[in-house]
Formats: structure tokens, sequence, C-alpha cells
């Protein structure tokens, strides 16, 4: 026992790598990765639901739009996205004189854009899955009550499809969450940024890079258990009677 | 037509490097998947046990940060191996890493693990009546893995399978950040170098689209192969 304290003291002692320098940068590319996540995965639900509602109408022009926007988004890497909007706002004819660029100048914006796009794609096809599957029973009581379409949607559809995407959208979160590492190569400073830099400074890949990837599974198995909880409360009524 | 400034051969050279990166990791992940459903379905407690902190972790921890830790940690391992082999019996070799086998190896790391999730439940799904039958019939595990449990697995497994590749196709890109030279990089560098990223980056994520599709339509006639017998026979219960 008196080994192992000594052995463990020697280890701290001899810690050059996670000094408060460091572990500085970790926190504050914890945060700034907790941020984009956040709040690309925010306005991306918040664009996701009436586009997952238009996406099932019978109206051709507003059905195919939403679909070709999906597929492009779903079906290309987000790399070759944050490409094209980080590299690509500058070029847009007179955005420098505007107040846009204020913000478009900073890495963030661009990387939020990116992701908030990519994820609300993903995002619209889970709801219109979940849309779709809605029981055709459900649809006829609330006709037979003499629900307006409108009302229809707000009172029976949405709540029955937004608890059958849950398990679905848990995975889309972690998903974002993962996802957001490549943000260190628009040279944000993100968590995975964070790491690029201590490994840069110490030539430690293991100590950088496993440490990172141990708060990335924290994060993961956060996510994971608030989902697994939300499932259990909201899809408490499937659950076989015992 | 676009003007690619003479960087369309190297776009085309740099799609190639991604579809081969794409095909041997996908073959490499379903073997290493295979093995996966196999250690998590074991009797054998320490193997089960194995298998499932891999596919945990694998799957708990960011793509870019798997490749960049076995990217650069991995050279610095063998580099460790080499040394030690050195000092220790004066054997003196020298391996490199490059950038496209630590490419196919990660890629294949990470989607062994998915591919692994994904066989397991196939491998459940395949009705224990067959097995049975096929133990009745006299047949060794192995003839009964070939005829039996592997081709009504793959029944189950094609929809996730289909899944698994879609995403694999597009994580090919983020090996341009550890410096292969794919598609992805040589448009970025042609982006920066001609300040025309639209003309560029458009072309390539087609490409991804293009590849997309047809992997789709694929997906699509396996899983007619694989259904033969299925559609019918719940024609005939309807």
């Amino acid at each position: 026992m008196e080994q192992l304290s000594a052995w463990f003291t020697n280890l701290l002692a001899d810690n050059t790598i996670f000094n408060a320098q460091t572990l500085e940068y970790y926190a504050e590319g914890l945060a700034t990765t907790v941020q984009l996540v956040f709040l690309s995965l925010v306005i991306g639900l918040v664009m996701a639901v009436p586009l997952a509602i238009a996406r099932g109408s019978r109206r051709k022009w507003i059905k195919m739009p939403i679909f070709f926007y999906t597929y492009v988004f779903r079906g290309t890497p987000l790399l070759i996205q944050l490409y094209i909007i980080y590299y690509g706002v500058v070029f847009i004819d007179g955005i420098q004189d505007t107040w846009l660029w204020l913000i478009l100048e900073e890495p963030f914006y661009p990387a939020l854009i990116a992701f908030t796009l990519n994820t609300a794609a993903y995002t619209t096809e889970i709801f219109h899955g979940a849309i779709k599957a809605t029981s055709k029973g459900e649809i006829e009581a609330a006709r037979a009550y003499g629900m307006s379409r409108g009302l229809m949607m707000r009172r029976i559809i949405l709540p029955s499809a937004f608890r059958r995407a849950l398990p679905a959208y848990g995975n889309e979160v972690i998903f974002m969450l993962h996802a957001s590492a490549i943000a260190s190569v628009v040279t944000i400073m993100d968590l995975t940024g964070a790491a690029r830099l201590v490994y840069a400074r110490y030539y430690a890949p293991f100590d950088a890079f496993l440490f990172v990837a141990l708060l990335y599974l924290c994060l993961t198995f956060a996510i994971l258990y608030l989902f697994r909880y939300l499932e259990k409360r909201m899809l408490a009524h499937l659950k076989p009677q015992s | 037509m676009i003007d690619l400034q003479g960087y369309g051969p190297r776009i085309l050279e740099g799609a190639l490097v991604t579809i081969e990166l794409a095909v041997l990791s996908l073959l490499l992940a379903i073997v290493l998947g295979l093995l996966t459903a196999s250690a998590k379905m074991s009797r054998n407690w320490i193997l089960h046990r194995i298998g499932t902190l891999y596919t945990t972790v694998i799957r708990g921890v960011p793509d870019l940060v798997l490749m960049l830790l076995l990217f650069f940690g991995g050279q610095m391992g063998i580099n460790m191996v080499t040394d030690w082999l050195y000092d220790q019996f004066g054997i003196d070799i020298f391996i490199n890493i490059n950038e496209f086998v630590a490419g196919v190896v990660t890629i294949a790391l990470i989607f062994g693990a998915y591919m692994g999730e994904t066989f397991r439940g196939a491998f459940l799904a395949v009705d224990s009546g067959q097995i049975e039958a096929g133990r009745a019939y006299g047949m060794s595990e192995g003839l009964m893995f070939r005829r039996i449990r592997f081709p009504q697995m793959m029944r189950h497994a094609l929809p996730g399978l289909s899944n698994n590749w879609m995403v694999l196709l597009k994580t090919t890109a983020l090996v341009s950040i550890i410096g292969l030279t794919d598609m992805v990089r040589v448009a970025a560098e042609a982006s920066k170098a001609t300040h025309e990223p639209f003309t560029f980056l458009i072309p390539v994520a087609l490409i991804y689209l293009a590849i997309a599709s047809v992997s789709e339509w694929i997906f699509a006639r396996l899983q007619k192969h694989y259904n033969v017998g299925f559609g019918e026979a719940d024609e005939w219960n309807n």
C-alpha cells in the first residue's frame, strides 16, 4: 500500500504534461465543444420540425426541395460541408461590407452553420420517419373528433412522433458530439483542438489523445444516460404491463 | 464545363484513393465485426468482456480522435518497440506507418465495432430451429456457419451493413486530416491555391453522392439476393 502511494505521488510529481496551463486548454476546449454541439443541436431541432412536416407533404414542389436538401447533406461528408462554408463565405460578393462579416469572420460561426445544417438534415429524416409511422387509427380518431389538420398535428401526430423518434435522436446527438471533433480542422480550439495543441507542444500523443478520448467517453455516457432516462419516462406507456 | 485548372486528374486519383481506402477498410471491418460478434456471443466471459469493452469504447470516442491517436501514437509505439528490440537484442529494424495503412487500420477498427453490433443482432435473429436442424443433419460448426448461419444472418444484417458503409464512406474524408492525399485533401489544397473553393469542393461532394447512390443500388440488389425465398413465403401467408 505504501509502495503504491509512493508510486502514485511519484507519478504526479513527474507529470509535466497535465499542468495548470494544459488543463485550462482542455477546459476551454470542453466549453467550446459543448457550446458548438448544443447550439447546433437546438437550432437544428427547431429547423427540423417544420421541415419534417413539409417533407411529408403531398405537393411535389414542397416535398422535393426538402428531400434534395436532406439527400445532399446526408450523402456528403461533414468535412466537405464545413470546408465549403468556411472557405466559401469569403467569396460571396460584398459580404465583407455587411454586418454579417463580423460574425462569419470567426471560424466558430461557419462551423456552427455547417453543423446546424447537417444535423437539421438528419433530424428531418428521423422525424419524417417517425411521423410516417403514426398509426392510422390515431389519425382516424382525430378526424372523427373533427380536429383540423393543424390541431391534429399539434395534439396527436407530433407528440407521439417525438416519442418514437427519441432513440434515433439520441444517436444523432452522440453522432453530432463526435462529428464536432472536426471543428479543430478549421482552427477552432475545441476539445480535439486542445488535444492537438498539447500533442504538438509536448510530443506526447498518448497523454494528449487518451485524455481527450476519456473526456469524450464521459460526455457520450452522460448523453446516453440522459436519453435512456427520457425514454423510460416518455415511453412508459409502451412498456409491457406486468 | 467548369475549369478545374489542371487539378482534374489529381482529384480523380484522390477519388480512387478514397474508394480503395473505403473498400479495404470495409472488408477488414467485416472480418473484425464477425470476430467481435462471436466474441460477444461467446460463453467465455473473458472474450465477452473484451468484445463489450471494444465496442463500448470505440463507439464512445470520436473517429478523428481515434485516428489521431493511432496515427501519431501508433508510430511512437512502434518506435518504442523497435528501440527496445535494438537495445535488448541488437535487432535493427525500422517500421514507418504510412498514412494509407494507418487510415485503413483506424477506419476498420472503428467500424469493426459497429459491424460487431450489427452482426450480433443479425446472428441472434436467425431462427434457432434452423441451427437445430443443421445439427440434426450432423453438420460441423464450420459447415453450419457457412451454409446456414451466415446466409440467413446476412438477410438481417444487410440494412445495418449498408448503413455502416454509408457512414464509413463519409468517414474516409477524415484521413485527409492526417495527411493522406484523398480527394478531399486535393480539393482543399486546390481551393487554397486558387481561391476558388466551390470549383473543387462541389465536384468532390458530387463524387461522394455518386458513390453513395451506386452503393445504394448495389445494396438493394444484395438485399433481393439474400431475401430469396422469404418474400414468397410472406405472400403465401397473406
